[in-house]
This record gives C-alpha cells, structure tokens and sequence, in this order.
C-alpha cells in the first residue's frame, strides 16, 4: 500500500502538468492543477496509512 | 544612491539584472558569511531534541552531513545546479523549453572569471545544500547510522537538491513558468523555501518511513512514550542564533534571486522578525491553552516555523502579511507535530517534517498571495506539486535503495546504550551516570 501511495503522487503531479499544457484559460488551469494536488495529498494519505507501525512494533 | 520602496515588497525583475555594483557585491558577501549562523542554530536544535546519550553524534553528524554535502555538491551537484554555466538538458513539449537539469563545468571550474553575482549565487547554494542535508539528521535522531547519514547527504547533495536548486534557481522549467505560461515571475523561493526546507521536510518524512520510531516509542497500549529533548537550553539558544543567520540569509536570498534593491533589504529582515515573533506568540497561546503551561521545545519548533515561512515571503510580504503568515504557521505547527506523533505514529525528534516541510510548503503558498503578479499563485502551486508528487517519491527511492546497501538504522544494542557509545566510543557527557530506560524492560 505504501508503494502504492508514492506512486500515485507522481500521477498527480503529471495532472498539473497536463493542466499546464492543455488549458490556456486561467480558471481551468487552476482547477486542474488543485485537482493534481488533491490527487498528490490521496497518494501522500495512502503512503503514510501503509507506513504506520502497528501497535507494539516499536517495542523490543 | 539608495532609492525608497514603500514597502517590502520587491519589484521583482522580469529579466536577468544588470550587473551588480560592488556595493551591492560586498553586502551580500557580507549577509553570505552571516548565513551559517543559521546552520549553526539548526544543529543546536537537532542536538538538544534528541537525548543526551546521542548528543555528541548528534551534532557530529551535523558537522559531519553539512562537509559531506558541500564536498559532493563541489565536485558533482554544483554542475547540475547550473549556476556556473549557461548549457542544460531540456525537453521541447507544446512549443515550450522544460529545462530539467544545468550542464555546467564539474568542479566549479571556471569559477574565478564567473560574473559576481553567479558567485554569489553559488555561495548561497552551499549555504542551502548544508543545511538541506542537516535537516533530516534531527528526525533521525537516536537510531540514524552516521555512515549513513553521510550516504544520504550526499545523495541528497549530488542528485536531488541540484535538481530542485536547478528548476528554481538556475533558469529551470519553474523559473521559467511565467515566462513560458504565464504565471506571475515564475516560481519563486528568494530564500530557499521549497530547495531547502520543504526539501529537507520531505527528505525527514522518507527517512523516518525508511528507519521507523525509536524502540518503545510506540508501546502496545497506551500513548506514545514521551521522549523529550535532553537540552531546551540548546534547543532555545538554538533558536536566537537561527535568527542572526535568517535575517541574513534573507536579505542575502532576495538580492541574488530577486535582485532585490538595497531598499527593500531592512523590510525583508523586518517581516523575517515579525514572522517568527507572531509564529512564537501563536504557539505559545495554543500550548497554553492545550497543556496549561507553554511548552519549551514546541514555542521553539513555533519560532522555526516562522522563520521558515519567512523565506519564501520575506521579501514579498508588507509587515502585516509576514505577521499573518508567521502566525498561520505558529498555530498549526504544534498542532500538526502532535497529529503526526498521535496519529499516524511518526517519530520525528526534531519536528523537522512539520517545522520545515509543512512551513516551507505553506511559505510557498502565503509567497503566491503577497505576490503583486497575476498567476503567481497558480506557479507557487505548481511548485508545490513537484516537490510532492515528483521530489519526495525520488528521494524515497534513493533512500530506500542506500538504506539496501548502507543500513539506516542501529542495531538494537545500539540504540539502547545510545549512538554516542555505540558509534563513538565515548558519551557528549562523560561525567553523567547512565540509568537503566523503563522503556526497555
């Protein structure tokens, strides 16, 4: 799970590019770059859930 | 002859600015020579958060990460970065030039005949490397192999930084969003926002992933184990000296990646002030009113936040932006440095992901507000989303692939004696009887 989390911030991440190069109107071009963060904060979410030690595994 | 500005507020060059005069040369240089003050106050404050029995490799290892860095970035990173040369690797997509990474001379050769101000540039880029590669060492803290820990620096100084410092400083495809799309000046990080600090943000969350909490952090039932920092003294002065270092570091950033005139300089230290001044005042209001009493080594985690939230915007804010921005950045830092330890169980000593991560990238964003352009916002914005979606999974990678050949973690009797017997033979506190941790039974 935590792979898959890291691997779909770089997809958001080619969504604001896209936003860049596809929509020359500002207000379009804002909502798909928010769009490419929102994506971006999913993948983070997602990374830091498959992260997160289970109870006790910290303990020796 | 210095002319006035009304504000703060930079005009920011559209173009290359004509060549610095040598008043102009020497005060930076000047500023420059100040700015590891701010070093300095970072590896007082990665020391006094971490225990006493680490104490001393604990600030080795800034001493050790900041050599390590700067060695790499001179023989390697510096011709990535691309601020001795003019060449770079780009691709051509929609009629557009995305410059990704300089091809300038290795080893900073051709240094001495490099126009002033590309010098300076590159002074303020080892600066900005030494420092990027300390910031995770304090997440790190009590379990973080030296090796490797210099490994990573390296890493971070040979590869990763050079690439940021490239897009945003050395003409890079975010330097030149506004003159390709339109968006306000381009990205803008006068000083050091998004290369420095979200970047060692970012890095401190892919270590504490890769080399997990400290044993006994996170017990089967119950809380987490309060680990406090062995020295708030340290952690406190380290905070006064961080700020010498800011105003400088500041004043520094604005005239070389602003072009910022002489005017404008004292209303950059001024917001650099007013920012960590309201950051400590909204934390000390939110620790009062969440524990009672305010608390030492979150008021300190709060002044940092401040003055990193002044780097992106310092130079860009009226006073009573960097107030505000200063503020926002107080009130959630402590809030989010107990959500990561409670929440999500992430052991970061130091604080370095909410302190310099999340202030930096919030930085980024309050620096698109003050900016007077039009889509300077959407180009902040965009920033933001490349160091997310692009940076952090790049360093992860690296950092996973090192931690495969250098192991990034202790062994356990390491860490129960502690990494300044186990790594170098002897304690920072010699004279100190080491008692038996209730957490290990």
């Amino acid at each position: 799970m935590k792979y898959a989390g890291l691997l779909v911030m770089p997809a958001g991440f080619l969504l604001t590019l896209a936003a860049l190069l596809l929509f020359p109107d500002p207000a379009r071009r804002i909502a798909f770059v928010i769009c490419g963060l929102a994506v971006e904060a999913m993948g983070l979410v997602v990374a830091v859930r498959g992260h997160m030690p289970a109870r006790g595994a910290s303990r020796p | 002859m210095i002319s006035s500005v009304p504000t703060a507020m930079v005009p920011i060059a559209p173009a290359p600015a004509a060549a610095m005069s040598e008043a102009v040369f020497a005060l930076t240089l000047a500023l420059l020579l100040l700015a590891p003050l701010a070093i300095a106050g970072i590896a007082l404050i990665n020391t006094g958060l971490g225990r006493s029995r680490s104490a001393a490799q604990a600030l080795l290892g800034n001493l050790a990460l900041g050599a390590i860095a700067v060695i790499v970035f001179a023989l390697a990173g510096a011709s990535f970065a691309g601020t001795l040369g003019t060449s770079e690797a780009a691709f051509h997509v929609a009629g557009k030039t995305w410059g990704v990474v300089g091809l300038g001379p290795f080893l900073m050769h051709g240094l001495g005949s490099a126009a002033p101000q590309a010098q300076l540039a590159l002074l303020f880029e080892f600066m900005a490397v030494a420092m990027a590669a300390m910031i995770p060492w304090g997440s790190g803290a009590d379990r973080w192999r030296l090796s490797a820990g210099c490994a990573s620096a390296a890493v971070l100084a040979g590869i990763v930084f050079p690439l940021a410092a490239h897009w945003i400083w050395g003409g890079g495809w975010l330097a030149q969003l506004g003159a390709n799309f339109g968006l306000g000046a381009g990205f803008l990080d006068a000083g050091g926002a998004a290369t420095v600090h979200a970047l060692g943000g970012l890095t401190a969350l892919a270590l504490v992933w890769i080399a997990g909490p400290r044993r006994g952090k996170f017990p089967r039932e119950g809380l987490s184990t309060a680990m406090p920092g062995h020295n708030a003294v340290y952690v406190l002065f380290g905070c006064l000296l961080a700020l010498v270092g800011w105003l400088a570091w500041n004043a520094a950033g604005a005239v070389i990646w602003l072009h910022a005139p002489l005017a404008a300089l004292p209303g950059t230290a001024i917001n650099t002030l007013l920012s960590a001044a309201a950051a400590l005042v909204a934390t000390f209001a939110v620790t009062q009113f969440r524990f009672g009493k305010p608390d030492a080594s979150l008021c300190a985690n709060g002044w940092l936040a401040g003055l990193v939230t002044s780097t992106a915007c310092a130079a860009l804010a009226t006073p009573a932006e960097a107030i505000f921005a200063g503020a926002v950045a107080g009130f959630f830092t402590p809030l989010l440095v107990e959500v990561l330890e409670l929440a999500i169980s992430i052991d970061d000593p130091s604080g370095a992901i909410a302190v310099h991560g999340a202030s930096g990238l919030w930085g980024l964003v309050a620096a698109g507000f003050f900016a007077p352009q039009a889509g300077q916002l959407l180009a902040q914005l965009v920033g933001i989303a490349a160091l997310l979606g692009l940076i952090l999974p790049l360093v992860y990678l690296l950092f996973a692939l090192l931690n495969r050949v250098v192991a990034f973690r202790v062994d356990p009797d390491g860490e129960r004696i502690g990494m300044d017997l186990h790594e170098l033979g002897g304690g920072a506190y010699p004279e100190f009887v080491i008692h038996r941790d209730e957490s290990y039974r």
